[in-house]
């Protein structure tokens, strides 16, 4: 099958007084239709900006300085501007981080979904928009009348919902979300991740999430990447990557998180994650790794592919 | 003998003055002990507007209660003399949600360990008060010279976290009240920082009160629970047995919702999304009704009363209407 979004060798470089820090190292991987995947890594890791940059949204000292991306086979790496912001949701939709908090807080919810219709250069009559919106705000989970609402008449999910509601108004075919569900309490963080979810599957996109919370990607999405340093250093479908992980560190952050089953000793990481412009010679991860043999601590461990869409950057697997 | 620090039938409200229709609840009548004679972690689980740091707030002083007393070693805390409260300030310290505002940025981060160090007169030379600094960083997984001299922002929001939690351990008090010390930290990082916490009730014989939304890191690392929805207790005691076998619906959903790292997926039975937060003082029945699935006639009548269910357990709850009540409400019976 064809993927919808083929992100080829991207990079991402910000200019520093010690020089270059590369935030996102040679990453490469491809999304199907309607296949959720997720991203997931400690902060600093580079997720965000990677999402950030698949819609060229990085700013300076910022830049992209390498590789290219494909949406349904077609470069957008080289659009212009104009072709850029004209692909911007309507093609790839974000949902970025803390995005509830950036709704305008004087602007009816209605009115703010409107928006994206009339920046698109679409226009329909009062009676239309209306119609639609209501529409969507309904395939959100949302009462028609939140329209006439404003940010602080709705609770944190609500506004997590209108923020999708935005995000899907011109039927994207990717949805990225970057942290989706961060300010939410757990009830909430599920009905809001189901919501999601469904429409996603109504839309056909694919989607992209952002994360570190593992127990959301296992209970999310079909096919995860872990990066550090970076460098997306394990992409595996997510039942084998539960199961099996072959990354030491993707080992490390499945482990890391509190377990309601049985109470034990809980498991960080030992260490932290490395400063970008100063990385360890070898893997970036041997430092903190309890394997780490002489190999990795000299040789930095190229990606390989194993199989459809999987792939590792580790000497021992 | 008198107990540490007591909440005698505690209520606080917020409004409700003459000219408003009515007062906002933000913590039900509470009475809870803690005793410091035998370490313990007490977790306070809830979600936002649940009334948990309300609570913490209340037994750190800083915020008086609109009904009943906050004792510290059987003295109210707002009637103590300037020896009194100085001893309450050492005696009970606080780690805060936020790890970013409680630094000043213009002074090294030093700063917050140096002077509680100087005003508490822990050490009589500097040397040994730096020594003891050094101690305290290290205790928390800190490197003192990584961090001694810096400044607030070249710091990671984890290092900053675990330099609150070396400054409360440097005065060894007696309770730590810590408000989500690890809500803006990566899960790795979260369990490192819990196992520091959980060392200071081993080690040190600190007790502390973790408040946090996270039910997963609770039952890791603490012994008794308070689970709260919408300023009232619902269910209360035994970390084990509660988390294992949760009784109250909405603690049966807090569990149920919690994503698991497993190859399983669950979802949600279509449960009621909650409403705005707001607790009218004038309503009736139990907070929980309107998402409740067992919800009952009379839950939409009366608040549940407190009910020992087990001999360490106490739920507020009209399916357990057949067990005992809780003796005066005192939540303090089911915990150890």
């Amino acid at each position: 099958m064809t993927p919808v979004l083929q992100v080829q060798g991207l990079s991402v470089a910000f200019e520093h007084p010690l020089g270059l820090v590369r935030a996102v190292d040679n990453v490469s991987f491809a999304l199907a239709p309607g296949e959720r995947f997720g991203l997931a890594g400690e902060s600093g890791s580079g997720k965000s900006t990677m999402a950030l940059a698949i819609l060229r949204m990085i700013r300076p000292p910022g830049r992209i300085d390498g590789g290219e991306v494909q949406l349904d086979g077609k470069r957008i790496s080289h659009l212009d501007e104009d072709g850029m912001r004209v692909l911007r949701l309507a093609g790839i939709a974000l949902v970025p981080q803390g995005s509830m908090n950036s709704l305008n807080p004087v602007i009816r919810i209605g009115r703010q979904i409107e928006d994206a219709y009339i920046d698109h250069g679409l226009k329909f009559s009062r009676a239309e928009t209306d119609s639609r919106v209501g529409e969507l705000l309904q395939t959100v989970g949302l009462p028609a009348e939140v329209a006439r609402m404003y940010p602080h008449e709705l609770s944190g999910g609500m506004k997590q919902r209108a923020c999708i509601a935005i995000a899907i108004c011109l039927r994207p075919k990717v949805i990225i979300a970057d942290e989706p569900t961060s300010a939410l309490d757990v009830v909430v963080q599920r009905q809001v991740m189901e919501t999601l979810g469904r429409v996603q599957q109504e839309l056909g996109a694919a989607v992209i999430l952002v994360g570190h919370d593992m127990g959301l990607m296992a209970q999310f999405v079909d096919r995860l990447g872990i990066m550090y340093a970076g460098r997306l250093v394990e992409v595996a479908p997510i039942a084998r990557m539960i199961t099996n992980a072959r990354h030491p560190y993707t080992r490390a952050l499945i482990d890391a998180l509190p377990s309601l089953e049985h109470r034990g000793a809980l498991k960080g990481i030992p260490g932290l994650a490395p400063l970008l412009r100063d990385l360890p010679q070898g893997c970036a991860f041997h430092p903190r790794c309890a394997l780490a043999t002489d190999r990795c601590r000299s040789e930095r461990p190229e990606v390989r592919t194993m199989g459809e869409g999987e792939s590792i950057a580790c000497h021992l697997a | 003998m008198t107990a540490f620090l007591q909440l005698r039938n505690v209520r606080k409200t917020y409004g409700g003055g003459m000219l408003e229709h009515s007062a906002n609840v933000a913590l039900e009548t509470l009475s809870l002990t803690l005793d410091t004679a035998k370490p313990q972690i007490t977790a306070v689980v809830g979600e936002s507007g649940s009334g948990k740091t309300t609570l913490a707030r209340l037994m750190l002083g800083l915020t008086d209660a609109t009904e009943g007393q906050v004792l510290y070693q059987g003295e109210d805390i707002t009637r103590l003399n300037a020896a009194g409260r100085r001893q309450f300030r050492r005696d009970v310290q606080a780690i805060f949600q936020d790890p970013y505002g409680v630094y000043n940025p213009f002074y090294r981060v030093d700063h917050v360990l140096t002077v509680p160090a100087r005003n508490f007169a822990i050490a009589s030379t500097r040397a040994e008060a730096q020594q003891k600094i050094a101690d305290a960083l290290r205790a928390v997984g800190l490197r003192p010279e990584e961090i001694l001299g810096r400044y607030p922002h070249q710091l990671s929001g984890g290092q900053r976290q675990r330099i609150m939690v070396a400054r409360a351990l440097l005065l060894r008090p007696k309770l730590i009240v810590a408000d989500e010390p690890v809500s803006m930290v990566d899960a790795s990082l979260r369990a490192t920082i819990l196992a520091s916490l959980r060392n200071l009730t081993d080690e040190f014989g600190i007790s502390l009160l973790y408040i946090t939304h996270d039910l997963a890191t609770a039952y890791q690392v603490s012994d008794n629970i308070l689970v709260m929805y919408r300023a009232n207790v619902v269910e209360a005691g035994a970390v084990e047995p509660i988390v294992q076998r949760p009784q109250h619906p909405y603690t049966q959903l807090l569990i149920g919702s919690i994503p698991r790292v497993s190859t399983e997926r669950t979802s949600s039975k279509g449960e009621a999304s909650p409403r705005a937060t707001v607790n009218d003082a004038t309503a009736t029945g139990c907070r929980f009704a309107d998402r409740c699935p067992a919800v009952m006639a009379v839950c939409r009548r009366e608040a549940p009363e407190l009910h020992r269910s087990e001999d360490r357990r106490a739920i507020a709850c009209h399916l357990q209407d057949t067990s005992p009540t809780l003796p005066a409400g005192d939540l303090s019976a089911v915990l150890t």
